[in-house]
């Protein structure tokens, strides 16, 4: 299974993106290979249409879950048809490292 | 004058097909007319004959008024009814609506998720596998304060006396036992003051 994490660094240190569409970057973390993948968002700077535009991007990818700090509007409705679950996790301070931990438990 | 804007009516689960086809067509060869059933007809469809809900229950889980949901069924149980009858296609697209999964959170470390795989229950939170997760739609929300208020109940105007309202007798002919006059409905215009 893979999950997509938003984060504002490329490193397993960083901190958790508080936005989806507009983060720095994306990890695709597969919990059975353990393997990560970082990929930096290229919708960072839209003007409009970031959160669709992510979500192709991911769903390329072949996630089935994001863990990001919040969704916006479009973009729910939209994950919800692709059967992606959305994770709200509001704990701006949170690495990416402790994530990873408690994906694995 | 222009009509009022229309209310964006809440559907669940979007259908799992997107149509029927009739079967043994006797005219043979030629492309079958269609009947479209919207969205929100097939989630009025749903929620009173499959979920067995009853209009009032239905109008609420879709966030509409009582009238419009009786509005939008009987439409839907036309548009079937037509399909079977002139041995047309059935095609479930379009309609006013927006699509919402039941939310949840997890009481240990505080994250909300939804749950996509609408027919599969959650047990764990998905984050950290702990089963202590609260469904949010349960939670106070505006639409279940709605619910609280105007309750399937009976209500006496006079004295408060309340009763879960029985389908199918209306509130009006049941007497309160105290104050011997007619009940209303909870919530309705009748019963607001209370």
């Amino acid at each position: 299974m893979k999950v997509a994490i938003t984060s504002t660094g490329n490193t397993i240190e960083s901190k958790l993106d508080q936005r989806f569409g507009r983060c720095a970057y994306f990890i695709i973390y597969d919990t059975k290979t353990k393997g990560m993948e970082f990929i930096p968002n290229p919708n960072i700077d839209a003007q409009e249409g970031a959160g669709p535009a992510s979500v192709q991007l991911v769903a390329s990818k072949g996630v089935t879950q994001i863990i990001s700090g919040e969704f916006g509007i479009k973009i729910k409705s939209l994950l919800d048809s692709l059967k992606i679950q959305m994770i709200i996790y509001k704990e701006p301070s949170k690495r990416i490292k402790e994530i990873i931990e408690m994906l694995n438990h | 004058m222009s009509p009022r804007p229309k209310r964006i009516r809440k559907v669940s689960n979007p259908p799992i097909i997107s149509g029927f086809k009739p079967y043994g067509v006797q005219s043979g060869g030629q492309e079958v007319e269609t009947v479209f059933l919207l969205y929100e007809e097939y989630e009025a469809l749903r929620l009173c004959d499959y979920e067995m809900h009853n209009h009032h229950q239905a109008s609420i889980i879709m966030d509409v008024s009582r009238p419009t949901l009786t509005r939008i069924y009987a439409k839907a149980r036309y548009k079937v009814a037509e399909a079977f009858v002139k041995g047309l296609q059935i095609i479930i697209e379009g309609g006013k609506v927006y699509f919402d999964s039941e939310w949840f959170s997890c009481s240990s470390c505080r994250c909300f998720f939804n749950n996509p795989e609408k027919q599969e229950d959650i047990k764990n939170c998905p984050l950290c596998k702990s089963t202590d997760i609260i469904n949010c739609e349960k939670i106070p929300e505006d639409s279940t304060v709605v619910w609280q208020k105007c309750d399937d109940t009976c209500l006496c105007t006079n004295c408060g006396f309340e009763k879960p309202h029985q389908h199918g007798i209306p509130c009006r002919n049941e007497i309160c036992p105290d104050c011997k006059i007619a009940l209303v409905r909870k919530g309705t215009p009748h019963g607001k003051n209370n």
